[in-house]
């Protein structure tokens, strides 16, 4: 639709304007409240500008955490979130787009049972099956470690069913041609549709990452060591601090960064989409 | 270089639904044979049974002379071409048709040399880093027949391979095709149901309808003697004229269903049985003088295409006569509800048995 109509441009450019407001102002608010000592936030009034106690206030939480929450670094939060996230976003696309591939690719008996059950996992997410899956997890003596906090989070009902309902759409003619050509079944896999699904994996990246980097139950549970904390839990811990005021200017500061590789993410990988895009069109 | 041998190829899908009912046919060393059918007819299920994407039911398939029933489609030394190209679509041009050589492990040098000269045959010189995505339609089919070119293989297969362009690029591709084919010398199978496409094509043409091969010869053969209603009415642009009749007592002609006229023109002898169909082209019914006519006609409808004119009507003296359709000179006026005298040489009337269909002789 091409309208000009210099009211209607203004009114939205103003709703527009609003709705970043709305949600780029508490985001402003924490980052104000990071670069302040706690004095100031504890005095009663918010401050609306950044302070001078940047530099300090993030470089204690990073090297040596808060005291008061036992002074676990969240550098090493970020850390293990990183590698939590990590593992879960890559195991949950490798596993399904291999499991896509047997579903749609191989005739085998069978296989729709398998695309079912596989299906109606997606009504069994880790907190519904949060105890069976804790004894499990324990009995195999994966507490307090990466494999832990992440491999009872990776199958993936959700990611199996996109990359499957991608490869419905690609022509069959081009699984034909490959065979014609040459290429056996792991070569097809590797030299076509890999590469053809290079955007879905970009796009399941993120969710996947992002899914991964904001779980907060399961590492509560799984984890009572500190060196396998995750910083989503650690916030949380912060502001929970028994028997004292919570320290604002730290949580804050915490909260920050725990937003920081999400964003990174998705601006990094939105340019991988968008050529990908591009190049695709058919 | 091979021929290609058919031997009682049957298939069954795995639903239990019967395709092809049995092929026979020997095909030489370097001819270009087209398969040519309505849509559902089993064409492509025959095509890929060479290619080994489905498997053989019943029956041989000889490539050479090699039976290639359970050989992998990339072991049977067969190039294919697909009606939607299936070139793959992240690779440049050039990745296309090395894709299979490289499997095959081919030196690169060899790789290189045989790509520059299908791109120097095809004229994709220039284009070979581009992706599909990035050519037109016809740039596409080329690549794809480039990719076919480079195997050097013993058959080439083509399954529809045209019917994605225009019309226009469609007939200029079909030329390019014809020479591609004569120039390399390499045993072709092409699918289509386009009949034009079928008859400029072909060395020799086979006729498929529902399963069944119904006919297996030169285009023109296929034309003058066409041995079934159904390959008569398949082949040839306006369909054949098809009237029910019967024999009349003294056996000398035909009298038509529905109408007082009479053919004067004797049925063969074998046509022992009464009823018969008269199939008659509408190129071959010359309008004429009444007294030296043989059909009466009242038009109905007159197409003008500017060479010659589509005149469709009724034999005339029925209500619910059988409908023919007359190819006319263009110059030649003629209006609805005219009535228009026909004449039609008896070498070109064709008589098939009302029950089986089958041209008697
Ligand atoms: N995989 C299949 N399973 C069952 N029936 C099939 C299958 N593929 C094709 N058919 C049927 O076989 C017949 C011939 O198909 P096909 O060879 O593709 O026809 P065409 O002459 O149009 O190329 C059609 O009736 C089609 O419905
Ligand atoms: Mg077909």
């Amino acid at each position: 639709m091409v309208e000009n109509r210099p009211w209607l441009t203004a009114l939205s450019h103003i709703v527009l304007s609003l709705g970043v407001l709305i949600t780029a102002l508490p985001i402003w608010i924490t980052f104000v409240a990071s670069t302040h000592p706690v004095e100031v936030l504890m005095s009663g009034r918010t401050p609306l500008w950044p302070g001078d106690h940047f530099l300090q206030n993030y470089t204690t939480i990073l090297g040596s955490g808060m005291e008061a929450a036992g002074g676990v670094p969240v550098g090493m939060m970020m850390w293990n979130s990183l590698v939590m996230a990590l593992m879960i976003a890559v195991g949950k696309i490798a596993i399904s787009i291999i499991a896509a591939y047997a579903i749609v690719y191989f005739r085998f008996p069978l296989r729709m049972t398998c695309f079912w059950i596989i299906f109606i996992t997606l009504m069994l997410p880790v907190e519904v099956r949060i105890l069976p899956t804790f004894a499990v997890v324990a009995d195999l003596g994966m507490l307090n470690s990466y494999w832990g906090l992440s491999v009872p989070l990776i199958a993936s009902a959700t990611a199996t069913f996109l990359f499957r309902q991608f490869f419905l759409t690609v022509p069959e003619e081009l699984a034909e041609a490959a065979r014609i050509d040459g290429a056996g079944p792991l070569k097809f896999f590797r030299d076509i549709l890999l590469p053809l699904s290079r955007t879905n994996i970009a796009a399941l990246f993120v969710i996947l990452f992002i899914y991964g980097w904001n779980q907060y139950l399961w590492p509560l549970l799984v984890t009572t060591d500190e060196s396998y904390y995750t910083i989503v839990m650690g916030i949380q811990r912060m502001v929970a601090v028994p028997d004292s005021e919570p320290v604002w200017h730290e949580v804050m500061a915490t909260s920050m960064l725990a937003m920081l590789p999400p964003v990174l993410v998705v601006i990094f990988m939105q340019r991988l989409f968008v050529k990908g895009l591009i190049e695709q069109e058919k | 270089m091979a021929g290609l041998q058919f031997t009682g190829v049957r298939k069954t899908y795995p639903n239990g639904f019967r395709a092809i009912h049995g092929v026979d046919t020997t095909v030489a060393d370097g001819e270009f044979i087209v398969i040519v059918g309505p849509s559902g007819c089993g064409k492509s299920t025959l095509l890929r049974m060479v290619a080994g994407l489905e498997t053989v039911t019943e029956g041989e398939i000889h490539i050479g002379d090699r039976r290639v029933n359970e050989l992998e489609p990339a072991d049977r030394n067969i190039a294919m071409v697909f009606q939607n190209y299936a070139l793959y679509p992240h690779m440049s041009v050039f990745d296309n048709m090395a894709y299979g050589l490289r499997n095959r492990r081919t030196p690169k040098e060899e790789i290189e040399s045989r790509v520059a000269e299908a791109s120097r045959i095809l004229q994709l010189d220039g284009m070979l880093d581009r992706r599909p995505s990035q050519l037109s339609g016809g740039q596409r089919q080329r690549v794809a027949m480039g990719r076919a070119i480079v195997r050097e293989p013993e058959v080439f297969l083509f399954d529809e391979p045209l019917s994605n362009l225009d019309a226009k690029l469609r007939v200029q591709m079909r030329l390019e095709i014809k020479r591609l084919q004569r120039d390399l010398g390499t045993t072709s199978l092409y699918v289509t149901h386009d009949q034009v496409e079928a008859m400029t094509l072909a060395d020799r043409l086979i006729v498929m309808n529902a399963g069944v091969a119904e006919q297996i010869g030169t285009p023109l053969d296929v034309y003058t003697e066409p041995a079934t209603v159904f390959v008569a009415g398949f082949i040839g642009s306006p369909a054949m004229n098809f009237l029910p009749g019967t024999t009349t007592t003294d056996g000398r002609g035909v009298t038509l269903d529905g109408s007082s006229q009479t053919l004067p023109v004797a049925p063969p002898s074998s046509a022992s049985r009464d009823k018969i169909t008269v199939g008659i082209r509408p190129e071959h019914l010359e309008p004429t003088s009444p007294d030296a006519a043989s059909l009466a006609l009242s038009v109905d409808l007159v197409e003008a295409l500017g060479a010659d004119s589509l005149v469709h009507g009724q034999l005339a003296g029925t209500t619910q006569g059988s409908a023919v359709t007359v190819r006319v000179d263009g110059a030649r006026r003629v209006a609805a509800g005219e009535a228009l005298s026909l004449a039609v040489a008896p070498e070109h009337i064709h008589f098939f048995d009302a029950d089986d269909g089958r041209r008697l002789v």
